[in-house]
């Protein structure tokens, strides 16, 4: 371990920060070697505002923002259909649930509702109340599609609608899919829902543009009958250098997302860790590892709580997800 | 003394008396209500099912693993006995052909019927993937649909021909039997080919059929799912369909000798054989069955614990034994003994053997999926349970009766009992009856 990398969350890493790290990260490597005039011969002069960026092998280093350059793949426009099922390359994301810090608030699920247009009985995001035992104590689970490494509905899904790409999210194609639900009898974790009948979605924009402009990147935009929906890791605000909507919407910074191959997690606070000394730490897990369906979701186990679990069950309802409108 | 006149009276197809008539325009309506239930769910989407996010499938998937069983014994055994060339097959093989083919294109219909875009049913061509059990059904389904056709087509070539010039006086139906006969003329090379044909088609539909039921159990055991990831799932589906498939062939084939009064040619003895085959397969069944339910019920982890006292003494226990007892036990123990096997005992227990069969693929669907690795919540409480709706038994009601009326179809135009094979084994020919004549 280097030096400087063990005082981990930096004060003044915002999330905006993070986020520019993310978008550095081809280039990141090059900056702490000898290659620092191959950046530099590029037409854009120093600004002299430097910013601060984690390298892929954990050292924080400082550079001139005029040499910030967008790694291909990011940025909003990057994608062509073709690369929606390849993903973003030399990334592969992450998220870590501190099951400590859950004390079933739901702002996570209403944020992911609201931004998914989920009209369903079944949220995609469900805070689960967990207890193994009568006499081990109960805690809050948060449970969205676990986007595994050896996803089990893309090994059966018989159309190729629901796939994984290289950058590690699962998503669903709602103009493939055959409405066959053999990925939701194949899914361990349960988190796939089914559109029963027509969604009564509502946008800010008109009906026409929203089907016009789908893409599986943005679950939800619109949701079609008799197909499968799910967390789909919010491709779209990752795109635009956002957070997922539940890591955002979280008040407690239950959430953390981030890149296995920076090995870094950002909470929803903006606060950045070694994904890998995290989970060492912290003795960190994947739900049901034993099937080696292999997660891209890891949990933190709920031990030295910031807040009792009788909190949360004022917000806890066995039978319901999606709050609607009456 | 016209004999060989006298046999194709007595086996060329009928018209169907009243109650025929009444039987098939029920059929009909019944087909008619479940189509009527099937385009509102187009419309309204599976809403109009009991199925949900957690019990995704019910009634059609396992109806549709009814209709795959059923066809199993069908032609398994018309295939084996004909290799094995048993001679008092002869009356059996086309009704077990006849059934086979109307489940077999009724499978294929239901598990339409389960989808949420029917509408893009050609994905599965265009952009379909081998590692996926689905593919692999599609696949097996329309093979098995092809050679089940066959199996019943080709052996039926000399009776067509027959029957093209016993109804000379009725022409527009005699140039139908002509055009389904592609004239044949019984000459020595066209029965040579035929033989040849029917050989390998007899050959060919033994894998094919183990396979489809193989490939219908690894829809179900290559998920995780506690209940269904079993290794005993293959033969356990093979055995299961034997099962259903035999007691099909008995209580059609007691209707049929009952309304066409066929007691000379399907005999006591007929259903004395197909009794002591009926309780072999049982017992075959109910060892897959202690593998599947009494083994695990040592060595089961928790959650498998759960699904099996759910079974045992739970909420599926009177659903559970009944298909167990009524289905396997008794079966078992009535079929033992020689009187009953009588025809009459015989119908009601093969009656009973379909009925446990299809509730008992229900409870092979269902019970499973209420029971995942994660507990369900946040969805309302009617999704903790399923039991089908009033669509989807309009619609199941259909498939069902559209099966039958596929099969009753057959019985009205195709001679049920091969006429020109029962002359040959009784030494009639049309060339011989000519000789007497003059």
């Amino acid at each position: 371990m280097k030096e400087d990398d063990k005082d981990l969350p930096q004060e003044n890493s915002s999330r905006r920060n993070f986020l520019r790290l993310g978008l550095l990260a081809g280039g990141a490597a090059a900056v702490t070697g000898l290659s620092m005039s191959a950046l530099a011969k590029e037409d854009d002069a120093p600004t002299g505002e430097k910013v601060k960026v984690l390298t892929t092998d954990g050292k924080l280093v400082e550079v001139d923002s005029a040499h910030l350059k967008e790694s291909p793949g990011c940025g909003k426009h990057a994608h062509s259909g073709k690369q929606i099922r390849e993903g973003i390359p030399n990334r592969k994301f992450a998220m870590v649930v501190d099951l400590s810090r859950c004390k079933n608030a739901l702002k996570c699920q209403d944020s992911c509702n609201k931004n998914h247009y989920i009209t369903g009985d079944n949220a995609w995001l469900k805070v689960y109340n967990m207890q193994e035992e009568k006499d081990t104590a109960p805690y809050w689970m948060p449970m969205m599609c676990q986007h595994c490494d050896e996803p089990a509905c893309v090994t059966v899904c018989p159309v190729d609608a629901t796939f994984k790409r290289k950058d590690g999210i699962v998503l669903i194609d709602n103009e493939r899919c055959i409405g066959c639900r053999f990925c939701m009898a194949a899914c361990p974790y349960g988190t796939r829902v089914f559109n029963w009948s027509e969604p009564k979605q509502e946008f800010e924009m008109a009906v026409e543009d929203v089907k016009a402009n789908y893409t599986p990147e943005h679950a939800g935009m619109p949701s079609q009958m008799g197909t499968v929906d799910k967390c789909d890791f919010c491709p779209h605000m990752i795109d635009m250098g956002e957070m997922p909507h539940c890591v955002s919407a979280c008040p407690n910074d239950v959430f953390l997302f981030g890149d296995i191959y920076e090995d870094t997690v950002t909470n929803g606070s903006g606060q950045s860790f070694r994904l890998s000394k995290l989970l060492e730490d912290k003795a960190g897990y994947r739900l049901l590892e034993e099937l080696g369906t292999k997660p891209s979701v890891y949990y933190l186990p709920p031990v030295n709580r910031t807040d009792a679990y009788e909190d949360g069950l004022e917000n806890y309802d066995e039978f319901k997800s999606v709050h609607k409108p009456e | 003394m016209a004999k060989y006149q006298n046999l194709i009276e007595e086996l060329a197809p009928r018209k169907f008396s009243r109650l025929g008539v009444v039987w098939t325009i029920a059929l009909i309506v019944i087909t008619m209500i479940g189509a009527a239930a099937y385009i509102d769910q187009v419309i309204k989407g599976q809403v109009v099912t009991n199925m949900r996010d957690y019990v995704l499938w019910g009634v059609y998937i396992s109806n549709f693993v009814f209709f795959v069983a059923i066809s199993f014994v069908g032609s398994l055994t018309a295939a084996v006995l004909r290799l094995t060339n048993s001679s008092w097959r002869t009356p059996l093989v086309r009704i077990a052909e006849i059934i086979a083919f109307a489940a077999i294109t009724m499978a294929g219909i239901t598990i339409i019927l389960d989808m949420g875009r029917p509408d893009r049913l050609y994905n599965l061509f265009i952009h379909a993937r081998l590692q996926s059990p689905i593919t692999w059904d599609v696949i097996i389904i329309t093979t098995y649909l092809v050679i089940s056709a066959l199996i019943l087509y080709i052996p039926l070539l000399p009776d067509l021909a027959l029957l093209k010039k016993h109804y000379q006086d009725k022409p527009k139906l005699s140039r139908i039997y002509a055009w389904f006969a592609i004239n044949w003329n019984g000459s020595p090379a066209q029965k040579a080919l035929q033989s040849k044909s029917i050989q390998m088609v007899a050959i060919l539909i033994i894998p094919v059929a183990l396979i489809l039921q193989t490939v219908d159990a690894w829809l179900f055991s290559t998920t995780y799912r506690i209940g269904w990831d079993s290794t005993n799932f293959g033969p356990y589906f093979i055995a299961g369909a034997f099962v259903v498939g035999i007691g099909g062939l008995i209580a059609v084939t007691y209707v049929l000798r009952k309304v066409y009064s066929l007691e000379n040619f399907i005999t006591d003895m007929h259903f004395d054989r197909l009794g002591k085959i009926l309780v072999f397969a049982c017992l075959i069944y109910l060892y897959f069955n202690i593998n599947e339910y009494l083994l695990p019920a040592f060595t089961a982890p928790k959650a498998e614990q759960a699904h099996l006292e759910e079974m045992f003494t739970g909420h599926y226990a009177p659903l559970f034994w009944f298909v167990t007892i009524g289905g396997l036990i008794v079966p078992i123990i009535v079929l033992l003994f020689k009187k009953g096997r009588k025809p009459v005992p015989m119908f009601i227990i093969a009656v009973l053997v379909v009925v446990t069969s299809w509730w008992k693929r229900y409870i092979i669907v269902v019970p499973a999926l209420l029971h995942p690795f994660l507990p369900i919540q946040g969805v309302p409480e009617s999704w903790h349970s399923y039991f089908p709706s009033l669509h989807e038994w309009a619609i199941v009601s259909g498939t069902l009766a559209m099966a039958l009326l596929i099969i009753t179809i057959l019985v009205r135009y195709v001679p049920i009992i091969p006429i020109q094979r029962t002359m040959e084994e009784q030494g009639l020919t049309e060339a011989n009856e000519n000789d007497k004549k003059s």
